[in-house]
């Protein structure tokens, strides 16, 4: 099963500041009544943009300058909470191809690399810069660079950090680890048979 | 050389390292239900892979069981797809699932320990942050996503880098009224929401000697929510007598033989930890969430904090959360009134929770305008609190008597907010829109203190409402 090997993602980039972002909050829980992840982008941030009526809040998400982003900037401890991979399914599915943040919630990380989701941690002030360029310049394209762990916006670049089993599982496209887990068989029958309970 | 019940578990468990460095874990029991593995199977189907340990894997439906109904088709269709998915894919997969009709149906982590599967020493994972809750046993628990899920049905492992691991001692003796959901708050208070990234929770000292089973699982469900993937707490004599007897427990000389290999699990005392955190059992009170997130929790004493009294960075975070929750910094929590009192969830939601709740309210009142209901975490539990006689305790003050499932605590089913109400909650999360108006707005505290709540119609402390003095069992 080859994957792509994902070195770098790159498109303009929208901002949802705020710290402690849990998935509830990404992705709500009545969203997650279906079979399928088909559809869910549609929620992202659903009750982040819309009034209870239906109606657009006054958000980055909704603005017509950031529509077409890929690129989404937030705080620290990104993606807290629920394991629900429906989060970042919704991140994905909406268009997303990167996250920067401050830090990023444990389970998410997991379940957005195995998505090829690529997740960078940058400092706040960084960030900022990065927030700062494309507020003045929606155009602005934000690069990710996953190998060398660098981002690039304008004519800027500062350093990012992605933990090196990530790194790498994105860059040799093996991000999805299903197929090196079923080759695995044989090692995992002996493992099982070690184990008085299995 | 001393090693830890972390490091014990994970190498026997560990199958070989994957080329990404991380480790492909062996998961020793898989447990599943009805909103994160569909997906899981249908990409099963679409890779022509089967479920590759089948009697390792074990389902029911929590998330969206409506509570107050048990005839199918629910009213809700989606919910009722989702069921019947479910039931389909078991039966498909030669998987045991604790259906509606099987009398154990319940929330997931309430039913795990309460069958027996749940053991010392085993690796388990669910497609639930709350799998946490299984640590309680000594066993390492994590809670996965829907691919991870995909990858365990397939290959009963997963791919993961090693934890470090914190050792939290809390020593002393809590004080009357003070229960285990409060030394979870007090502990993700302390150290923060993320506070546990990148660690496995173990948690020690005498408080946790004396505790029950039931409360070593509140502590260890919300590890999840100071960051935490997964704690745990040494398997003892408490652990082998609460498994002892139950259905999925080994029984005579294998009995013997696993108790055997529980203890070999449990932590060397000598091992080194990467960190280690020291609490005082005596400075933990009655404790309340005020904001939007499990870390802001103050005790039922104190104020409300303000903008002007925290550092620089925290000041936006509480800005928003005052701003969400309508509350004004520097005001005291207490006495703010409730719509809503929520007692039940894999956080709060077993015998011993209700037990200690009917000892208290026998005789008291539901206040008015509160709308209180209180689920059961599990059929088991459910029929065990009737035969005592608790349900009848509850109604009379003025509870609904539900039936078992999630409800409230996420909202999947029908059982949600309404506007801004304000819930009392024996639940985990806080977060916005979490009981199911984006708008309602969530109180965490021990069930006795939901219990206050509900009867006063506004946030109360337990040892005024109800006089407890006595020294409270933990």
């Amino acid at each position: 099963m080859a994957l792509e090997k994902i070195t770098q993602v790159s498109g303009t980039a929208v901002s949802v500041p705020g710290n402690d972002i849990d998935t509830d909050r990404i992705i709500p829980a009545r969203f997650m009544k279906c079979i399928t992840f088909d559809g869910l982008g549609e929620f992202m941030f659903y009750d982040v943009r819309k009034n209870e009526d239906g109606s657009n809040k006054e958000h980055p998400l909704n603005e017509q300058r950031f529509a077409g982003a890929s690129i989404l900037l937030s705080g620290n401890n990104f993606g807290c909470g629920s394991s629900r991979e429906h989060a970042p399914q919704a991140i994905a599915k909406a268009g997303f191809s990167g996250v920067i943040a401050e830090g990023f919630a444990e389970i998410f990380f997991g379940n957005s690399t195995t998505l090829g989701l690529p997740l960078a941690v940058a400092t706040k002030e960084d960030i900022q810069s990065i927030a700062a360029a494309v507020e003045a310049d929606p155009t602005t394209v934000v690069t990710i660079d996953v190998e060398n762990q660098r981002i690039r916006f304008g004519d800027q670049e500062v350093t990012c950090f992605i933990r090196e089993s990530a790194r790498d599982s994105l860059v040799e496209g093996k991000w999805d680890p299903i197929a090196e887990l079923l080759e695995g068989d044989e090692q995992i029958n002996a493992t099982a048979k070690k184990l008085p309970y299995v | 050389m001393a090693k830890s019940l972390f490091e014990k578990v994970w190498n026997a468990h560990t199958v070989r390292t994957l080329s990404s460095g991380e480790t492909q874990l062996f998961i020793g029991t898989h447990l599943i239900h009805e909103v994160t593995s569909p997906q899981a199977f249908g990409m099963l189907r679409e890779m022509g892979l089967g479920v590759k340990f089948p009697d390792r894997t074990f389902a029911t439906v929590d998330h969206i069981v409506p509570t107050n109904e048990t005839v199918e088709p629910f009213s809700d269709a989606l919910a009722d797809a989702m069921i019947k998915e479910l039931r389909k894919n078991c039966a498909e997969s030669d998987i045991t699932f604790f259906d509606l009709d099987s009398g154990k149906q319940g929330v997931v982590h309430i039913v795990g320990p309460e069958q027996g599967i749940t053991q010392p020493g085993t690796t388990i994972a669910c497609g639930d942050s709350h799998t946490s809750t299984h640590g309680a046993f000594g066993a390492i628990a994590f809670g996965v996503g829907t691919s991870q899920v995909r990858n365990i049905l397939a290959t009963q492992t997963m791919a993961m880098s090693k934890l470090m691991v914190r050792r939290i001692n809390v020593n002393g003796q809590l004080s009357p009224g003070v229960y285990a959901k409060d030394v979870a708050l007090h502990i993700i208070r302390m150290l923060g929401v993320n506070g546990g990234t990148g660690f496995a929770y173990e948690y020690g000292g005498e408080v946790f000697d004396s505790m029950t089973m039931e409360e070593r699982m509140t502590v260890c469900n919300m590890s999840i929510e100071g960051g935490a993937r997964c704690g745990y707490v040494n398997p003892d004599e408490t652990t082998f007598a609460y498994l002892k007897g139950r259905p999925y427990s080994p029984e005579g000389e294998a009995w013997d033989a696993a108790v055997e290999t529980w203890k070999s699990y449990a932590s060397d005392t000598d091992c080194d930890y990467d960190d280690v955190v020291e609490i005082n059992a005596a400075d933990i009170a009655p404790t309340v969430t005020w904001g939007i997130n499990p870390g802001q929790g103050i005790s039922i004493d104190e104020n409300i904090p303000s903008p002007d009294s925290v550092p620089e960075d925290q000041v936006a975070g509480i800005e928003e959360a005052l701003e969400f929750m309508q509350f004004e910094g520097g005001a005291p929590i207490k006495g703010i009134s409730i719509d809503v009192a929520f007692i039940g969830s894999c956080t709060n939601g077993r015998l011993s929770d209700f037990e200690e709740v009917a000892k208290h309210i026998e005789g008291r009142l539901v206040a008015d305008g509160v709308q209180a209901i209180v689920v059961p975490g599990s059929q088991v539990v459910a029929s065990i609190a009737e035969e005592k006689g608790l349900d009848k305790i509850f109604i009379s003050a003025g509870f609904e008597w539900r039936a078992a499932g999630c409800s409230m605590c996420l909202a999947m089913n029908p059982d949600k907010l309404v506007g801004d109400q304000i819930c009392a909650s024996s639940s985990n999360r806080n977060f916005k829109g979490r009981q199911g108006s984006p708008t309602g707005r969530t109180l965490l505290m021990s069930p006795l203190m939901v219990a206050a709540a509900a009867i006063t119609g506004k946030v109360s402390d337990v040892r005024e409402v109800f006089g407890v003095s006595e020294t409270a069992s933990v």
